[in-house]
């Protein structure tokens, strides 16, 4: 693995080009695919030192998959992930578990991505002996150390996740992930199971810790409200490709593409004088109403929507 | 019984001194716990009239189901006690006989769930599903209740309702699954439509032809809905009045739009403050601290306290605060609501 420190700050974090993959979806009876879904088609984006790339969507838009594709969770088709200098998709094994202590994962579900069997102290202790080589005391002071730095008291380190809540379990997720002192967090929906007062604490901490260690976040969601907060550069994607990319205020004040303004009207707006007078929802609804668009598909879907011939 | 439920659905307006349609007094629920009992809703008051949205706010744990549940009449009766009124068009639904209570509330009350997909069963089609309701709850034979059911997924905009009908709930996405939902709620025309987090699980832009869906029905219907959420975006969208739950008690009542530009209680000014919606792009979000006290584990005196940035000692933590009027169709559980003042959202961002 290249020294990254010497590729500077010119270099951004993570450079993705034309990244595509495709999922079976049918097989014969021999196991052979006879059915493909493109769920990423072409997706190109760059994300800079210490910086937050949103990528939003609906479900089976290949969000997901393009944040798996680059910690090369789930091997690409074709493209290419450049991350701190390196070409991710021609590492060999030994160099890919390096570079992955540099790039860390947080998913939606803390209480289905940590281990139930394993005490708060083992889940946070296993990287910091992986990557670090800690061991006995020097370790337990680092758990420690990291359990504080997300808010929760050095007594957590000898309970079970099913002790916890969602949201101090998301924390002991976050605490995981920065035991090996990453530069990179890929972030799939880390809030969207967590209620809304405990939403903005988590989100909080991951903006201090940006600040603090120059951290970068891929942060994927569905939720475009909580993007546009939280994102400097958001990019929407459809269909297995992003559509429209740009600054966050820019790209939700002044959509472009079609798909982007569709989506930006339906987000719910919390503000007075939304709501119509029940006099002007009974003359709106006695006007027929226009034709529905054309079903979305999702990409990845076992969902028969039209015609099943 | 004494209601026609095939009568056409009217579009008049609430009489003055009319009984309210849904009249929730006192409500009170328990449920076992070990060998003991444990309170998850305290006391609950409201009214909806018909063709107005009463939006039930709050979090995981506030009670904000488990009210919805005792309202239809849905919590399972060795395990859980139900005390208060409850009472639709008049008539007390709590101390209603089983039978009878079955009745009307399959045909003057239809429910939505979050996950459609759950609530309907993968052996039978959709349209059997449907009719099946018709026929038990409006004596319908089996080739009108069909027609009936045809007749439902057509009003809530499935495309080809007649040959769509014959089709299973796994060939439907997950937004048809809830129009579907809808319309077996609606077969019976109620008057009451309860609705709990009907969109959660939807795509923003589903979600949004869902409330568009929801808002034509309730004019054409003149529905009273119950809509719980809590998305506080749903809520600006969709309702006339907002209750705010929290630790199994309202905290907080008002007319929407009184209620996010000028909240009264802390909780209701610090979820506005959460919600990224309103903040736009901002180095840190507004937050409140700690989380939702677990049941069984209220807090004494007012139980916001623990999280509340403007508790007094001596003042909040001693004795249970009491849901006080503050302003026409106001009321808020806060001792110290006269004289904070609560940031809100303004009209424009």
């Amino acid at each position: 693995m290249p020294e990254t420190t010497d590729t500077g700050p010119a270099e951004p974090l993570l450079e993705v080009t034309d990244l595509r993959k495709s999922f079976v979806t049918k097989r014969d009876v021999f196991g052979r695919a006879v059915a493909r879904e493109d769920a990423v088609r072409g997706v190109s984006f760059t994300l800079p030192h210490g910086r937050t790339l949103g990528i939003v969507g609906e479900t089976g838009a290949g969000k997901s998959t393009v944040g798996r594709l680059v910690l090369r969770l789930a091997e690409p088709d074709a493209g290419s992930v450049r991350l701190l200098g390196a070409d991710v998709l021609s590492l060999s094994r030994r160099d890919l578990r390096r570079l992955r202590r540099r790039a860390q994962m947080i998913f939606q579900d803390p209480f289905a991505s940590l281990d139930p069997r394993m005490l708060v102290g083992q889940t946070i202790g296993e990287p910091l002996l992986l990557h670090a080589g800690l061991k006995g005391a020097a370790r337990t002071a680092r758990v420690v150390e990291l359990l504080g730095r997300v808010g929760l008291p050095a007594g957590t380190a000898d309970r079970y996740p099913h002790e916890f809540s969602g949201g101090q379990l998301q924390r002991v997720a976050i605490a995981r992930a920065l035991a090996s002192e990453p530069d990179l967090i890929v972030c799939d929906e880390p809030v969207a199971a967590l209620d809304v007062s405990v939403q903005a604490q988590v989100l909080n901490l991951l903006l201090d810790l940006q600040a603090e260690r120059g951290l970068s976040y891929l942060f994927i969601s569905h939720d475009l409200s909580l993007v546009r907060s939280f994102a400097h550069e958001v990019a929407v994607m459809n269909h297995g490709e992003i559509v429209e990319s740009g600054p966050g205020s820019e790209l939700f004040g002044h959509p472009q593409h079609p798909y982007t303004k569709e989506l930006v009207s339906a987000i719910p707006v919390t503000r007075p004088g939304r709501r119509r007078s029940a006099a002007v929802r009974r003359a709106a609804a006695s006007i027929p109403a226009a034709p529905e668009p054309p079903v979305v598909r999702p990409v990845l879907s076992h969902v028969l929507e039209g015609d099943p011939s | 019984m004494a209601v026609d439920a095939t009568a056409a659905p009217g579009g008049a307006p609430n009489v003055p001194g009319r009984a309210p349609l849904l009249e929730v007094d006192g409500l009170t629920v328990e449920f076992r716990s070990g060998a003991g009992r444990v309170r998850v809703v305290d006391d609950v008051r409201f009214t909806l009239d018909r063709g107005r949205t009463l939006g039930l706010v709050g979090e995981s744990g506030s009670g904000k189901t488990v009210t919805s549940l005792a309202v239809m009449g849905l919590l399972p009766p060795r395990s859980s006690w139900v005390e208060g009124s409850v009472r639709l068009d008049g008539q007390e639904l709590v101390d209603a006989a089983g039978a009878e209570l079955t009745d009307l509330r399959g045909r003057d009350i239809g429910m939505i769930f979050q996950e459609p997909r759950r609530s309907l069963n993968p052996a039978f089609t959709v349209g059997e599903q449907i009719a099946e309701i018709a026929r038990r709850h409006l004596g319908l034979s089996r080739k009108d209740a069909w027609d009936r059911a045809v007749e439902m997924l057509d009003t809530v905009n499935i495309a080809d309702a007649a040959r769509r009908a014959r089709h299973y709930p796994h060939e439907f996405s997950g937004g048809m699954c809830q129009r579907v939902m809808l319309a077996g709620a609606l077969v019976c025309r109620p008057k009451l439509l309860i609705a709990d987090e009907p969109t959660t699980a939807l795509d923003v832009t589903v979600q949004a032809r869902m409330l568009r869906l929801m808002n034509e029905l309730q004019a054409e219907f003149d529905l009273g809905i119950l809509f719980i959420t809590h998305d506080l975006g749903v809520v600006a969208e969709m309702a006339d009045d907002v209750a705010v739950m929290y630790a199994g008690e309202l905290v907080e009542q008002a007319p929407v739009d009184d209620l996010l530009s000028r909240p009264e209680h802390p909780y209701t000014a610090g979820l506005l403050g959460s919600s990224p919606d309103v903040q736009g792009h901002v180095e840190r979000l507004r937050s409140i601290p700690g989380s939702v006290p677990a049941v069984g584990a209220w807090p004494a005196g007012c139980r916001f306290h623990t999280r509340c940035e403007h508790a007094r000692p001596g003042t909040c933590d001693t004795d249970p605060v009491a849901l006080a009027d503050g302003g026409p169709g106001r009321r808020a559980r806060c001792v110290r609501s006269g004289e904070l003042h609560l940031e809100g959202v303004g009209v424009d961002a």
